[in-house]
């Protein structure tokens, strides 16, 4: 059997594994995750070490988060993904439904500086259903050759059209814009959610949301959003941190970040409830999350690291382009999953409705 | 053996077909229908609750009811389905969800206490009619909603709030978008397909061959093709721009709105209307236009009179085919309809696929599905009373 084998040595392995016959489910894992650069990042950090350490070949599966797949896929009894890479709000959630297998920190190695898990891992990224891997952030990003003169720099800015003038990008789901919307109205940040809860707070944020509204083009990949923004299609767009640094650090689009008022989140692998290969799954989940994988990661995606034990391995000009870096910190707001799982259903409908209307 | 009387072999020929049809076809749109109407979710989730309020008179709180809520909660708390039935239930309530929360932690601590000792909620004997309904295996709120009509606690049907309103604005918009698309195909694939039908043997051949040539190409790369050309600083844009036609700031907004999703349906939908047009025109005999011609009516008579009333069956049948595909366009509409160009369709994926709303998504495909079956049966007909048959 005549198979090309590329050089890189991980894959080399999965080329050896391939031809010395066709990989069995028996040795698999179905990984679902976001898509795009992210996945990549994943791929090169953790799928592919992971495979040239154990044998084991990931299929990777894209989708674009909640739980609608899933759900279907395990109250139909035909799982077919092993590992979804989530995100909190639905991390609680699907952990609530029954959709994940339990996750015992205790199991998960310790830091490479012999901290154990449990204190390696930044607080609130160890969940019973879920082991956290990366912090992310919405941010708001900019094309730089749209903005000629002044610089947006603000969240009020996105809602300046006289300003600022020119087309916005909206994600097609309300995270993190409903939260601008209110702070852009002159809500202080530790008050945002309490507002949120509040219908009239509700009906002030949407009615800021109004003022963009003829002006916006909506997204629903972070795919497409890098793509309206490197297109000129959109002037100012709500964004995911990493995909704008890759956009801006390996194709040279002329993007640029505000990190100002940033809403952080994190993403965590969990294992899917009634998958036949719980064992393995769980096995990449603690090869994954170890502290050189994670800090690999950022090589590839400027999204920070959970574990204390992997900072000191990350390059000091990459640990400056992550959400967590302490220039970009200043007046984060952490995203209130609870809250929003709490919230969330008749929200998620009116912005769809609000979205169409 | 006699061709005309059908033989077991041929019967047994159709059968994959027949097969494939029920399976792929006719099981999933009975489902479709059933689901509609018939929601057993919350049902399943609280049987006690259910056999508690079917003899239940609507006054009042049920005591018997509260004691099967608590044990049907504490069973879907045990069984990790609570998440679900708290997600149901907020949906048909809005605060629901956080009742649930409440009740089950205080049930977690102090497994007997009343509920109407944990929250005043469940005082409430709204909150108990809602109940005795959403716990019914069927039901017909999901139509209801799909016609933005919602059922208040003691059963009135009252119009939907105006932010949660749009299914039947999006219903007219999407017959809306599909006339408007049929009309413009008709208006451009009416001198096409008489081109093709008039000219020579090689001409037709690359005429035929350029209508079909966008069936060759798959519908992902034809969308993305129409964003490089509509996009603000696509081909067209810089083209008018370079000309001077359009100031750099008065740039078009071709694509991601209505108009994008009018102009890719139209180039998508437009050999739909063309071919079978063509069709009837290749199989008409020249000498009635002749015949038009030397008794000395004008062309534009013999079109007006004997032409086109001859060509209205193609007219006809693409046009409905045109029009009814149009009703249930998702792909493109998604991908390059922005905000306003968004049909019905792009509403029922949205909650088959992220608010997990399957009984409305049901209810908006069954409403969908029976407009195209009026359509398909009544407009026929009416172009048959209205001559439009040759």
């Amino acid at each position: 059997m005549v198979i090309a084998c590329p050089k890189v040595s991980s894959a080399a392995v999965l080329c050896l594994l391939i031809a010395s016959g066709p990989a069995s489910a028996a040795d698999a894992l179905t990984i679902a995750s976001f898509g795009g650069q992210y996945t990549a990042s994943q791929s090169k950090s953790q799928y592919d070490p992971f495979t040239a350490s154990t044998g084991v070949t990931i299929k990777s599966v894209d989708y674009n988060g909640g739980l609608a797949e899933l759900t279907a896929q395990v109250r139909s009894g035909t799982v077919n993904w092993d590992i979804v890479d989530v995100e909190l709000q639905d991390l609680d959630r699907g952990c609530a439904d029954g959709l994940f297998e339990k996750i015992d920190p205790a199991q998960l190695p310790a830091g490479s500086d012999g901290v154990p898990a449990i204190k390696d891992f930044v607080t609130g990224s160890l969940h019973e259903c879920g082991v956290g891997t990366v912090i992310w952030s919405n941010v708001l990003a900019f094309s730089d050759p749209a903005f000629p003169d002044a610089k947006p720099s603000r969240i009020e800015d996105f809602f300046d059209l006289e300003r600022f003038p020119g087309r916005r990008g909206l994600p097609k789901r309300p995270h993190a814009i409903l939260e601008w919307a209110l702070m852009a109205d002159g809500v202080t940040p530790s008050e945002v959610y309490r507002v949120l809860a509040k219908p009239e707070g509700l009906d002030r944020a949407f009615a800021k949301l109004d003022t963009v509204k003829d002006h916006a083009v909506f997204w629903e990949t972070g795919a497409q959003m890098i793509q309206l923004l490197a297109d000129g299609e959109v002037a100012l767009s709500a964004a995911y941190n990493g995909r704008v640094q890759s956009a801006i650090s390996e194709d040279a689009k002329p993007l640029k970040i505000i990190w100002e008022r940033q809403i952080w989140n994190a993403d965590y692998y969990a294992v899917v409830a009634g998958t036949g290969a719980k064992e393995r799954a769980l096995d990449f989940v603690r090869f994954a999350t170890g502290t050189a994988p994670l800090a690999a990661q950022t090589q590839y995606i400027a999204y920070g690291p959970v574990r204390r034990s992997s900072q000191p391995l990350i390059a000091p000009a990459i640990a400056a382009t992550l959400p967590t870096a302490p220039a970009n910190f200043n007046n984060a707001l952490a995203f209130d999953a609870a809250w929003w799982t709490a919230h969330g259903d008749a929200i998620n409908e009116r912005y769809a409705a609000w979205l169409v209307q | 053996m006699n061709a005309a009387s059908p033989s077991r072999a041929g019967l047994a020929l159709v059968l994959p077909l027949v097969a494939f049809i029920a399976i792929a076809f006719l099981a999933p749109i009975a489902t479709m229908l059933l689901r509609s109407v018939h929601d057993p979710e919350i049902a399943e989730l609280m049987p006690r609750t259910r056999q508690a309020l079917i003899r239940w008179d609507g006054t009042g709180v049920p005591q018997m009811a509260t004691k099967a809520v608590t044990a049907d909660l504490r069973e879907a708390s045990a069984t990790n389905r609570i998440g679900r039935l708290a997600q149901r239930l907020n949906r048909e309530r809005n605060g629901l969800r956080a009742l649930i929360d409440v009740t089950v932690r205080h049930l977690e601590r102090e497994p007997d206490t009343e509920l109407t000792r944990i929250d005043r909620g469940w005082s409430d004997p709204d909150l108990w009619r809602i109940l005795a309904r959403v716990t019914s295996p069927w039901t017909g709120r999901h139509l209801l909603n799909a016609l933005d009509v919602t059922v208040t606690a003691d059963g009135a049907l009252v119009r939907q709030e105006e932010a949660r309103r749009l299914y039947v604005d999006l219903f007219l918009r999407t017959a809306w978008v599909a006339a408007l698309v049929t009309l413009i195909c008709a208006l451009l694939g009416y001198p096409y397909a008489y081109a093709m039908a008039a000219s020579g043997p090689s001409l037709r051949t690359l005429l035929l061959f350029l209508v079909l040539l966008p069936f060759w190409t798959s519908l992902l790369v034809r969308a993305t093709a129409w964003i490089v050309l509509l996009q603000r600083r696509g081909v067209i844009n810089e083209g008018l721009v370079a000309m001077g036609l359009v100031s750099e700031t008065g740039r078009l907004d071709l694509i991601y709105n209505m108009t994008g999703t009018i102009i890719v349906m139209v180039h998508v939908l437009l050999p739909f209307f063309v071919l079978p047009l063509y069709s009837v025109m290749a199989g008409l005999p020249t000498s009635y236009v002749r015949a038009s011609a030397s008794l000395g009516a004008h062309p534009l008579r013999t079109f007006a009179r004997v032409y086109l009333p001859l060509t209205y069956p193609g007219v006809a049948a693409g046009g409905l085919l045109v029009f009814i595909l149009s009703l249930g366009y998702y792909v493109t509409p998604a991908l390059v309809g922005g905000r306003t160009g968004q049909l019905i369709s792009n509403q029922i994926a949205f909650h088959m696929q992220r608010s997990l709303n399957w009984g409305l998504a049901a209810a908006l495909g069954t409403l969908l599905l029976l407009a195209v079956l009026l359509l398909a049966l009544t407009l026929p007909r009416l172009a048959e009373r209205g001559g439009l048959r040759a």
